[in-house]
């Protein structure tokens, strides 16, 4: 039990804390936004080719840096706060956890050095279900649909809130058998962006800082090494990939809270009202005493989450079956509350910032926008709880 | 970074959870899950006894280094133990204000024969403690404390007047560690000195304070020309401000997580209680529930960080330090109103009178405490803007 970063955590963090500070400026994020895919990709390749911040944690066979989850979350930390616009999230998040949990040592020793080299991927699974109930994020919200016709499969239907599926190189995709519901009959399947009868429409989204995509099969045909993994488990896989994604949003999450702190303190203690900084007036130190508290609670509780990430990815590294429990709690303990966490800082920012705060020129909007588009992505801090509470009151164990 | 405990940890695991087994029982078997928040003051004596027994194990003291008497545990072993402890259902401690406070003050700023005459007491679970801090004039404002301390050169002693409340468990308290003003013309946190004092003594009346809950944990403690050996001011009379706020940088290590273990019992009762009652199928309660879960888990892990690296280089509290009593003291707070929504119109009924609350009960009354002793909800505020944040300190009337 040890629960502080070791010197070489330490040292990655801090040098993607000083790469984003210099090159994820208020500028190059406004920029970015004004961009075609919403994030500059020759700056991508340089990270790609100078820092191999794609490979973090992929295994050295097949080129990755096979460092852990805790060092993944303590990058996002840093790309949240700076808002780096980037396709990290979902070529890595999601797109490298999708392969590296659902699919074989072959298409592994296939696909992932083409990302480490650069490609980008990112995963599609739910459909308009996604978006009732005010969001639904599991694997029951899957309705495109598989057809098996000999050695291929045939794929159609439609994904909504798909990040960056406009720009990836690779779709990782999720299918059901015709007329299965839950997670019964569920495939994941991996796509090229070019494969013919894909259609990618961008949609235009309130937080400019990360794009996100319909995706539309029609009669996708792939054949079967185009399957991720075996049928049986593909269901618990895709679960187990989402829980991973989401506790990596949470991390990011919570740098933009601590960004927002730290942004809202600074700008307290220049702007002078009544001859004194408002920085000194209580109303302000108790606002932000409570963004403090909940910045500092958030990062404990995504370290835990990270810890216990790390130990699900290495016992299905080494063949094992992974605490899903522990890890779906994990997540929505980690989701639930930076959720929450970085909104609340988001408004709260807001106001200590007075009327700059409602001004496009001032960055705070942009953190307010990515705070709700988080909160709303991988399901919110009310599912979470929901989440949890059926672990706990629904089971006879219990957690 | 890792969550997995070392075989060496986890044999040390086995062996406090077989002695707990092992002694927890017959005699002591009354006096499981009791003394918590709300029922401090419930079998005292059996509790006394239980300390007594833990000490025969060597279970006291059990993050003090051995040279004091101490079990020596690393940070791990002491996260096991409370652990094991709460698992186990081990009663409120008497003895936790001298363990978690008064001792850790005494070995870091005592003299040598102040360690000798008061470590072995607390390390045998037979001299209990109270904290003689807060006064009328002196809650928030701590620094303004008006109790007097004047050296009589001819007996050598330091006299003692003024008046104490909120004092924990005075009535049962062998000794009490005093904040007094040494400098008469002194103000704030200048001029005051830091004693330990005998109870049982004819100048210290100790009346107690009937609280919301009906019962009695606090006291005002009255001092009318109570003496003080001169060996036994701790640090040099004008450095009591220094002592108290070093003994405040102990109240947030690790005797919280023993606390946070009760938390947990607590909250399982909440949800015991929920799925009884057909309060688990709400889903505003089952929002809360979830909620609440949320952030007693990451109490425990911010706990782990605070004590994985328990100050900065500058000598500082980090920040998640600065943070804990803010945090947990709310999250109790909420965690009482949660079990009255849970258990609903029942949560009116009592026991049987008089006023005879039950866990639950007693809790959702008494947790109303917790955001108030120990620096108030406001204070904290006030302590992580300005410590943990920089911003500019109220101005001084």
């Amino acid at each position: 039990m040890e629960f502080a970063f070791t010197e070489e955590q330490k040292m990655i963090r801090d040098t993607a804390e000083s790469f984003l500070q210099e090159v994820s400026t208020s500028g190059a994020v406004r920029d970015a936004m004004a961009s075609a895919v919403g994030y500059d990709a020759s700056q991508w390749q340089t990270v790609c080719k100078d820092l191999y911040w794609q490979a973090i944690h992929s295994p050295e066979s097949v080129g990755g840096m096979a460092l852990g989850y805790v060092e993944l979350v303590a990058m996002q930390e840093q790309m949240g706060r700076y808002l780096f616009c980037s396709p990290f999230f979902a070529s890595v998040c999601l797109g490298v956890n999708a392969l590296l949990v659902a699919a074989s040592t072959e298409q592994q020793q296939q696909i992932l050095p083409k990302i480490l080299a650069g490609k980008t991927a990112t995963l599609a699974f739910s459909g308009a279900a996604a978006g009732r109930n005010a969001g639904c994020w599991d694997v029951g919200t899957v309705t495109a649909q598989w057809q098996q016709q000999g050695d291929q499969y045939i794929l159609s239907g439609q994904y909504e809130y798909v990040i960056d599926g406009a720009s990836a190189d690779y779709l990782i995709v999720a299918a059901r058998q015709a007329g299965t519901v839950g997670s019964d009959g569920i495939r994941v399947f991996l796509l090229t962006a070019d494969a013919s009868g894909l259609e990618r429409i961008p949609l235009p989204t309130m937080d400019q800082t990360r794009r996100q995509a319909r995706i539309i099969l029609d009669k996708v045909s792939v054949d079967s090494t185009a399957m991720l993994g075996q049928p049986a488990s593909a269901a618990n896989n895709l679960s187990i990939i989402l829980d991973l994604a989401t506790i990596a949003l949470a991390a990011e999450q919570m740098g933009g809270a601590q960004q927002l702190l730290d942004m809202s303190v600074a700008y307290s203690k220049e702007r002078v009202q009544f001859g004194r900084s408002i920085a000194g007036f209580q109303a302000i130190k108790h606002k932000a005493a409570d963004m403090m508290l909940r910045v500092e609670v958030a990062r404990s509780g995504v370290y835990y989450a990270a810890c216990v990430a790390e130990e699900a990815l290495a016992a299905i590294a080494g063949g094992q079956q992974c605490d899903r429990a522990q890890l779906a709690e994990a997540a929505s303990v980690a989701k639930s509350y930076c959720s929450d966490a970085f909104f609340q800082n988001a408004g709260e920012a807001l106001q200590i910032h007075g009327g700059v705060g409602f001004t496009w020129e001032y960055d705070v909007h942009l953190y307010f926008k990515r705070a709700k588009s988080s909160e709303h992505y991988l399901g919110n801090g009310s599912w979470h709880r929901e989440r949890l509470a059926a672990l706990l009151l629904d089971q006879e164990t219990g957690l | 970074m890792k969550l997995t405990f070392s075989a060496e940890d986890e044999a040390f695991r086995q062996q406090i959870a077989r002695w707990l087994q092992e002694n927890l029982s017959g005699e002591f078997e009354a006096i499981r899950y009791r003394g918590g928040p709300g029922d401090e003051h419930m079998f005292h004596a059996e509790r006394h006894a239980w300390e007594q027994k833990m000490a025969e194990g060597g279970w006291t003291c059990v993050g003090w280094p051995q040279e004091f008497g101490g079990r020596g545990c690393s940070i791990e072993q002491q996260v096991i133990f409370h652990e094991e402890y709460a698992r186990a259902g081990g009663p409120g401690r008497v003895g936790h204000i001298g363990e978690g406070l008064a001792g850790p003050t005494i070995m870091a700023f005592g003299s040598t024969g102040q360690k000798q005459k008061y470590l072995p007491g607390i390390v045998s679970g037979r001299e209990l403690w109270c904290q003689g801090y807060s006064e009328p004039g002196a809650g928030s404002d701590l620094a303004n404390v008006k109790t007097r301390a004047r050296f009589d050169e001819t007996r050598q002693q330091w006299i003692i007047n003024g008046q104490k409340v909120w004092t924990s468990l005075a009535q049962e308290a062998d000794y009490c560690f005093v904040i007094a003003r040494t400098d008469p013309d002194s103000k704030a946190h200048k001029g005051l000195g830091f004693f330990l004092m005998k109870m049982d003594q004819p100048g210290i009346e100790v009346r107690p304070i009937q609280q919301i809950t009906g019962t009695s944990e606090f006291n005002e403690v009255f001092f009318d020309d109570a003496v003080c050996d001169a060996t036994d001011i701790v640090g040099e009379p004008g450095e009591g401000w220094k002592v108290a706020m070093g003994l405040l940088g102990f109240e947030r290590g690790v005797s919280t997580l023993g606390q946070q273990m009760q938390f947990q019992n607590e909250f399982n009762e909440v949800i015991r209680v929920a799925k009884e009652n057909g309060a688990a199928t709400d889903p505003v309660i089952r929002q809360r529930i979830a909620k609440a879960h949320t952030e007693l888990k990451i109490m425990r892990y911010n706990a782990m960080r605070m004590l994985s690296g328990q100050v900065g280089s500058d000598g500082a509290l980090q920040r998640e330090a600065l943070i804990y009593k803010l945090y947990w003291a709310s999250w109790h707070r909420d965690l009482g109103e949660l079990a009255m929504d849970v258990m609903g119109p029942q949560s009116q009924i009592l026991d049987a009178d008089p006023y005879q609350l039950s866990r639950l009960q007693a809790m959702f009354l008494f947790v109303r405490s917790d955001t108030i002793y120990g620096g108030t909800n406001q204070v904290q505020r006030n302590i992580i803007a300005e410590r943990g944040l920089g911003m500019p300190k109220e101005p001084r009337a």
